[in-house]
């Protein structure tokens, strides 16, 4: 993969937060460095606390690197604000739904913001309730929602838009084993077939593999300590001797 | 629902009317020109409603009421704006208000006198200054209440400043605005009586002044009563626009 056409690029990134006694500085991302091509899914995985909501808030642009270079399509994604409207779709840790519109409202608002004729809003937005099962809640409000179907919606709401970069941050955690199965199929499929970007954090090694392209696992604080590719090309056998260097990276490191 | 909203409304009664039987009783022990009887007070109240001439000094009182309330609102949720975006326009506005706030609604009428001529304006003037404070400070408030995970979920979408206002700034100022004027409310409907002492020539407080001349307490109780009215009325729109703007809020089944 060359750096030309590579959608997200981390140069070398670092991201301290002030630490709130003023005990110095918390280094949350350490000298990140990766790489991500178009069309391709890349799953990430890490303890708890290790950075990596705050890779991905540094990707959506909600948070400015205090060192180092984070590019998305070529361009940086904290300053250039209006280039990125209806390019990335993010699906947050916590479902982060608007309490006061109802589920069609809240995955029409990405929609609403790209000046989405209303109409035509309304069905895009009905189409994906449908698509994550949540038909017949279109006017139920967050707080008559399951913490599993506020998720689905949240998820609508990403994809509605039809982003060109996905970032997700554990969407399935909340969901029952079965349902997460279908969606994450679900996931993929679109994901390949409009050759989208995607991001995707999770906590659970078999996920990660099952959705992944690559997997990178990160150290704490971020910075890669493992990376392997996947794909039909990797035999079982393979897969198996992933999931277990998987397992040592992540048993290695120490709680702080 | 129904039934608990009926026990609420007997008990507001019973409120209403343990008081109104102690001034009657006041009535059979003192002289009727300190405390008339409750029938002669309802009977001048309602002759006072149905009595054109008389009904235009209460309808007078009340736009003056609401105009006042209207200028502060417009000019505090400006303000509110204004300082919710800049630390230093805080600094610089915020200790002008609390002065503001310091300021008796009589001095007000005397600045007023010594500054304008209309009578109208006059009053406007007085009203809009005594209750902008208060109006500034709670919008401001509800504005600083905004969740940042919400916020950081509608500026992932990158939305102009309009839609970011449209969408997310006014639901969620909302029910800081509706608290807002119902307190002021009440606080203005208490100024603006003193507020037409400027020399009005109708009105509630004007009708007031001629009672004391007069020395009729039934005539005073009776124009009292319409402010008292006036505001009962106007709270219970406000609290009905409340119950809809904010359906959709969870309530809990279980009592405190
Ligand atoms: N705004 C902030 N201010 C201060 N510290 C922060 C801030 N955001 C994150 N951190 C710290 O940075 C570290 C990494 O947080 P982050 O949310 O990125 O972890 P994570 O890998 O997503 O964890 P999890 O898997 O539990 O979601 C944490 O220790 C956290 O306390
Ligand atoms: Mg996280």
């Amino acid at each position: 993969m060359s750096g030309v056409d590579a959608v997200i690029r981390f140069k070398d990134v670092t991201k301290t937060f002030k630490r709130p006694d003023g005990r110095g500085d918390f280094v949350a991302v350490d000298r990140l460095s990766f790489e991500i091509a178009k069309g391709e899914i890349v799953a990430v995985l890490g303890k708890t606390g290790c950075g990596k909501s705050t890779m991905f808030n540094i990707v959506a642009g909600l948070v400015q690197p205090s060192s180092g270079e984070a590019k998305v399509i070529g361009r940086d994604p904290f300053r250039e604000f209006e280039f990125f409207r209806g390019k990335v779709g993010i699906v947050f840790q916590n479902d982060r739904l608007m309490p006061w519109r109802s589920a069609l409202d809240n995955v029409r608002l990405g929609l609403q913001i790209l000046d989405t004729d209303p109409m035509e809003a309304e069905d895009i937005a009905r189409a994906w309730l449908k698509r994550l099962g949540l038909a017949g809640h279109d006017n139920d409000y967050p707080h008559a929602l399951s913490g599993g179907m506020r998720q689905r919606v949240s998820i609508a709401r990403a994809f509605a838009v039809n982003p060109e970069i996905l970032l997700c941050d554990e969407p399935f955690s909340s969901l029952d084993e079965m349902t997460a199965r279908d969606l994450r199929a679900e996931f993929v499929r679109l994901v390949r077939q409009s050759n989208k970007t995607a991001i995707f954090i999770t906590h659970q090694i078999n996920e990660a593999m099952e959705i992944g392209d690559r997997v990178m696992v990160f150290h704490r604080p971020a910075r890669i300590a493992y990376e392997a590719t996947l794909g039909a090309a990797v035999t079982e056998d393979a897969r198996r001797g992933i999931n277990e260097d998987i397992m040592r990276v992540l048993a290695v490191e120490q709680p702080r | 629902m129904t039934n608990s909203r009926t026990v609420r409304a007997l008990q507001a009664a019973a409120g209403i009317i343990a008081l109104a039987a102690g001034w009657q009783i006041l009535s059979m022990v003192f002289p009727h020109y300190l405390f008339p009887p409750i029938r002669e007070i309802i009977a001048r109240t309602i002759e006072i409603l149905i009595t054109g001439s008389l009904l235009i000094d209460v309808l007078l009182t009340a736009g003056r009421i609401f105009g006042g309330l209207f200028g502060a609102f417009i000019l505090g949720g400006i303000l509110a704006m204004i300082i919710g975006q800049s630390r230093s326009a805080e600094n610089f506005i915020a200790p002008v208000l609390t002065f503001f706030q310091g300021i008796p609604a009589l001095s007000w009428v005397v600045f007023a006198i010594i500054w304008f001529h209309g009578i109208e304006f006059r009053v406007l003037f007085i009203m809009v200054m005594t209750t902008l404070p208060a109006f500034t400070f709670q919008i401001l408030d509800a504005f600083r209440s905004m969740s940042k995970d919400l916020f950081e979920m509608t500026m992932a979408f990158r939305p102009s400043r309009w839609s970011l206002f449209r969408f997310l700034i006014v639901p969620t100022i909302v029910p800081g605005i509706l608290t807002a004027w119902k307190v002021n409310l009440g606080n203005a409907a208490r100024v603006v009586v003193v507020a037409e002492l400027v020399g009005a020539t109708g009105g509630v407080g004007y009708q007031l002044l001629r009672q004391q001349q007069l020395f009729d307490m039934a005539g005073a109780m009776a124009w009292t009563l319409q402010l008292v009215l006036f505001v009962l009325v106007v709270q219970q729109t406000i609290a009905a626009i409340e119950n809809w703007a904010l359906r959709y809020r969870a309530v809990s089944e279980r009592a405190m």
